[in-house]
């Protein structure tokens, strides 16, 4: 076993044990904190893929600021405790179970029998390549300036429909 | 050299337990980081194929997930603090005003 094979294994350890804790939680903040768990996971796997700037962007964005504004709104509103659907409702636990085990298998048939892509594994000096800062700078601001531009607008105006939504009252 | 589906079932995996989460919780909020679960999932296959297939397009791609699941936290997170500010509840069976 090489330490490439025992690193994988370590996070897609914790990722798979941590997304199954979060949605199985009843405190929404304990939620939260498996998902950063699970997103921390996640960049450890990009930087085994030789994609160290998706890594470094999945801690920051991801990690950081998008959970932290989970935990912002749910410590602000602070529910009342969730009661289980699995208790009022029993039935529904055998249908989730179902349509789990329908979508798993489903990718899973893809994955393993459905090949119509020859996967040919580029060398591992390309790989490390591609994922530089340096690298996806250049197709960002080159090759795909129209898309971040639409995504700036995107942005900038999720930013406005935030505030005012968010605003006390509707004049 | 790990194979490439390993990550894939990883990602099918991530997915499924995404699609469980929405089907089983009645919590608003955690409905959207199950939501969120599922991205990342997606991401994972994009980070996948992009570095085995040596095309920088799928890490690109990323970016993008990232910016709409940064815009729908913002936007999603907004709507929930005008309901619980209305009804008082983040139970999603309660919210049913739209449904007839």
């Amino acid at each position: 076993m090489t330490l490439e094979i025992i690193l994988f294994i370590l996070f897609a350890l914790i990722g798979a044990a941590s997304g199954v804790l979060m949605i199985t939680r009843k405190n929404p903040v304990m939620s939260a904190l498996f998902l950063i768990l699970n997103f921390a996971a996640l960049a450890g796997i990009y930087l085994l893929l030789n994609a160290q700037f998706i890594a470094v962007v999945q801690i920051i964005v991801y990690a950081g600021a998008i959970m932290v504004l989970f935990l912002f709104v749910i410590m602000l509103l602070r529910p009342d405790a969730e009661i289980s659907i699995l208790r009022t409702n029993p039935l529904l636990k055998y249908v989730a179970i179902g349509v789990g085990v329908l979508v798993f298998a489903q990718l899973i048939y893809l994955i393993f029998f459905f090949k119509p892509l020859n996967i040919t594994p580029s060398d591992v000096a390309e790989r490390i390549q591609i994922g530089t800062v340096e690298n996806i700078g250049t197709e960002i601001y080159t090759k795909y300036i129209i898309p971040v531009q639409v995504a700036g607008f995107l942005l900038l105006s999720a930013t406005i429909g935030a505030l005012v939504l968010a605003k006390k009252k509707f004049e | 050299m790990i194979p490439v589906e390993y990550y894939l079932v990883l990602s099918a995996f991530m997915f499924t337990t995404g699609v469980i989460g929405v089907l089983i919780r009645r919590n608003a909020i955690v409905l959207f980081m199950s939501i969120e679960l599922m991205l990342n999932s997606a991401n994972l296959t994009f980070v996948t194929f992009a570095s085995f297939l040596g095309d920088s397009a799928g890490q690109v791609f990323i970016f993008f997930v990232m910016t709409v699941a940064a815009a729908e936290a913002a936007v999603g997170l907004a709507i929930m603090i005008a309901l619980f500010r209305n009804k008082q509840t983040l139970n999603a069976d309660e919210v049913n005003v739209l449904k007839w």
